[in-house]
């Protein structure tokens, strides 16, 4: 069974994108026959079929002539299985990137290779960078139109890789690749008008970079989503506690402790519908079996002893994904794993300008599309991590109480400031 | 350890979507008071049934199934809907098409084609019974505008989508809240692609219609496509009925749902076949959604799915 890729792609508006991902799904017959003929009838004035029309979406869009949110795309390999958040790269929309960031295990940015690294760029590696996804690919599009020129290539990648740098990637987990969607140069088949790049061509580099391997030594971290209490003839006193296990591992037996409250037990068994574990893993969904009945409902936590004591008051950097800008003062719920609580939001410390990619100071609020820096007061204590610790339960979200809406995603601890290129 | 690796599951790929869809379940369960399972006796929704009953095991599913009835049924698949839900002990709500057309609320189409007449019901049955959180079997991979469906779709108090209202969804925090009368559209299938389907029912054994495999069957031809003769579905006098062996890739309303030719007619014959495939299920199969370009984001936005 091949494995699953997640991946993010970024670009700024006619970098080429949209040609970019209809040439990974055309390159690996991932586009049916209906779909192709309604690009070609689509295509105007006849010629090539145009490539960015398959993944074209919402109609809205095409009036605009931009895309305008995340869509995702499906294709496979015989090697693997690829699902891919296709971003628009409009300045308004760094939500987007967020927001398709927020599951990538790797990052595709593109570069118009006459432009090279433009402020966009930045923005999203900053982006990437912050929320921690583990592996970059910068894709220098439209060689053919710099004449294949290795030194432009050199010159965008060199640049590109101080960046990254300075965000504290290791030079493994990022690589450049000069290559042109319109003419399928280095996407899927290797170009023999780059004779002098010896590196993978993009498809290549997706099917065989390594999938960060989920850390089962993280400690244990198991959201509790729901109950399990049958009252049914065969199970007339079963109470377990079903979720995903959010980090780490959990074996029948192992000590743990429930937060927020902090009471010991032991895990008396792990339960699917297939059988009984010994042992699983973060990604699984299970129900666990404790020793003792402690109450336990929705919102607590199953953690491995150790964990670091629940809070009501913490920093954390901000993504603020709504027109409605944040004020110090907001009253807000916040979501961190199953709970929900109230959260009063204290002073606004830092704004990231994106230009210079540095800090400024008490900005006062942060508008749509800004990351900040701010600190936060729940209303009952939480079980957080650093995200830069244990991702899953140092990240969540603002909601707005009247409307609904979700208002900023949010990063526990001060990953904005030490990412910072002061 | 990142989302992201966490995302980039160890265990395989069908394991990882199944797992997804159970915390999606869970999710539903814990935060919502009345959802339901929109099921139809066809492949996606058998689906739904069979993972909810692992998210939930060993209690029994914690809500109802709801059946859109167009009035246009396959029999098989009616009594396989009837089955499924004696076996499993579920309570079953119907919404019928044909009880709008009687007494007048509703009008029949020029064409017989019922798909688009199954709005108001299912938005009627969805305020009757106050649903708030309803379970669909859409995937993102089945046509352009679902793409970008989130998996907790917000709809608002008619049903509707609206494109600007939709949350941006990160990591795996499900944001449900909506106000009194509206309802938010779950999808736990998002992110399998029509062969992961097939696999996930080859893999678990999960049993389906007859009519998704190869069986011979008496067709007409329409719009170019094989539907089958009768009593609501056609010929028309000018359409020739042939014999021919054929089998299902979606099960809906029989006036409007294509039949392909085809000779699979185990599991793993209907796999290879899937995997070989050269149009998509829905084009090759729903004459409605090939009305127009944009058919399948109209309907969305009033409220179908
Ligand atoms: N010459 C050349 N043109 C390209 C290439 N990739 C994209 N384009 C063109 O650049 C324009 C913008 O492409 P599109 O994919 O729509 O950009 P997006 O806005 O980033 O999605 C279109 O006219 C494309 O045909 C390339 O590699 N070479």
């Amino acid at each position: 069974m091949p494995d699953l890729l997640k991946l993010a792609t970024a670009g700024s508006v006619d970098d080429g994108k949209s040609t970019l991902v209809g040439r990974l799904l055309y390159d690996t017959k991932s586009v049916l026959a209906d779909q192709m003929e309604a690009v070609e009838r689509a295509t105007q004035g006849g010629g090539d079929p145009d490539l960015s029309l398959l993944v074209d979406g919402l109609r809205s869009e095409r009036e605009q002539g931009i895309t305008i949110d995340v869509a995702y795309r499906y294709f496979a390999t015989p090697r693997r299985s690829f699902v891919l958040a296709d971003t628009p790269g409009h300045v308004q929309y760094t939500r987007n990137t967020v927001t398709g960031a927020s599951t990538a295990a790797l990052a595709v940015l593109l570069v118009d290779a006459r432009a090279g690294i433009i402020e966009q760029t930045r923005r999203h590696v900053a982006v990437m960078g912050l929320l921690r996804v583990p592996r970059l690919v910068l894709a220098v599009n439209k060689m053919d139109l710099v004449d294949h020129d290795e030194n432009t290539y050199w010159r965008i990648a060199k640049e590109f890789f101080g960046l990254t740098e300075a965000l504290g990637y290791a030079e493994e987990d990022v690589v450049a690749i000069p290559l042109s969607a319109k003419k399928g140069d280095n996407v899927v088949l290797r170009s023999d008008n780059t004779p002098w790049y010896e590196g993978p061509t993009l498809l290549e580099h997706l099917e065989s970079v390594p999938v960060a391997g989920a850390d089962h030594s993280a400690p244990l971290r198991f959201p509790v989503q729901y109950v399990v209490r049958p009252r049914t003839e065969s199970h007339p006193d079963y109470r377990g506690y079903a979720g995903l296990i959010a980090a780490g591992t959990v074996r029948a037996g192992d000590e743990v402790m429930v937060l927020p409250d902090g009471q010991r037990t032991r895990v008396e068994g792990i339960d699917t519908f297939d059988g009984e574990l010994d042992a699983a893993h973060d990604g699984q969904s299970v129900v666990l079996r404790l020793a003792d009945d402690l109450g336990i409902a929705r919102g607590a936590v199953i953690a491995a002893p150790g964990a670091p004591e629940p809070v009501t008051e913490f920093d954390a950097t901000l993504a603020w994904l709504h027109e409605k800008p944040l004020k110090p003062g907001a009253r807000l719920l916040l979501k961190h794993g199953t709970r929900t609580v109230q959260a009063l939001v204290g002073a606004v410390t830092h704004r990231l300008d994106t230009e210079t990619l540095t800090l400024d100071e008490d900005p006062g609020e942060l508008a749509i599309n800004d990351m900040g820096q701010v600190s936060l007061t729940v209303s009952e204590p939480l079980p957080l991590d650093d995200y830069d610790v244990v991702a899953a339960t140092g990240s969540f979200l603002l909601v707005d109480p009247q409307a609904g809406d979700t208002l900023g995603a949010g990063l526990v601890g001060r990953p904005l400031v030490a990412a910072a290129l002061d | 350890m990142t989302a992201a690796a966490v995302e980039t599951l160890h265990t395989d790929q069908l394991d990882a979507l199944e797992s997804e869809a159970i915390h999606i379940m869970r999710e539903v369960a814990g935060e919502f008071d009345r959802p339901v399972i929109l099921f139809s006796g066809g492949k996606d929704s058998m689906l739904l049934v069979h993972l909810a009953r692992k998210a939930f095991w060993p209690a029994p599913i914690p809500f109802p199934v709801l059946h859109v009835d167009t009035g246009h049924n396959f029999d098989e698949v009616i009594a396989f809907r009837d089955a499924v839900v004696e076996r499993y002990g579920l309570e079953l709500e119907v919404a019928r098409v044909q009880d709008y057309i009687d007494d007048g609320r509703l009008e029949e189409r020029a064409d017989g084609t019922r798909n688009p007449l199954q709005t108001t019901p299912l938005l009627d049955a969805i305020a009757e019974h106050r649903h708030d959180a309803v379970f669909g079997g859409g995937r993102r991979d089945e046509e352009r505008a679902r793409a970008k469906e989130r998996v907790f779709s917000l709809r608002n108090a008619f049903g509707q989508w609206e494109p600007s209202r939709q949350r941006p969804e990160l990591w795996n925090l499900y944001n449900g809240r909506h106000k009194p009368a509206e309802h938010v559209r779950v999808f736990p299938l998002s992110n399998f692609t029509e062969l992961d389907v097939w696999r996930y029912i080859r893999r678990e054994g999960i049993e389906l219609p007859s009519i998704y495999y190869a069986h011979t069957r008496e067709v007409f031809s329409r719009d170019g496509m094989w539907l089958t003769s009768g009593p609501w579905f056609g010929p028309r006098d000018d359409e020739e009925v042939v014999a021919k062996t054929v089998r299902y890739r979606t099960v809906g309303d029989g006036s409007c749902t294509g039949a392909v030719e085809s000779d699979a007619s185990t599991l793993d014959e209907v796999l290879d076949e899937v995997r070989e495939s050269r149009l998509t299920e829905r084009g090759a199969t729903r004459a409605d959604d090939r009305l127009s370009e944009a058919a399948m984001e109209d309907r969305k936005r009033e409220g179908y799915f």
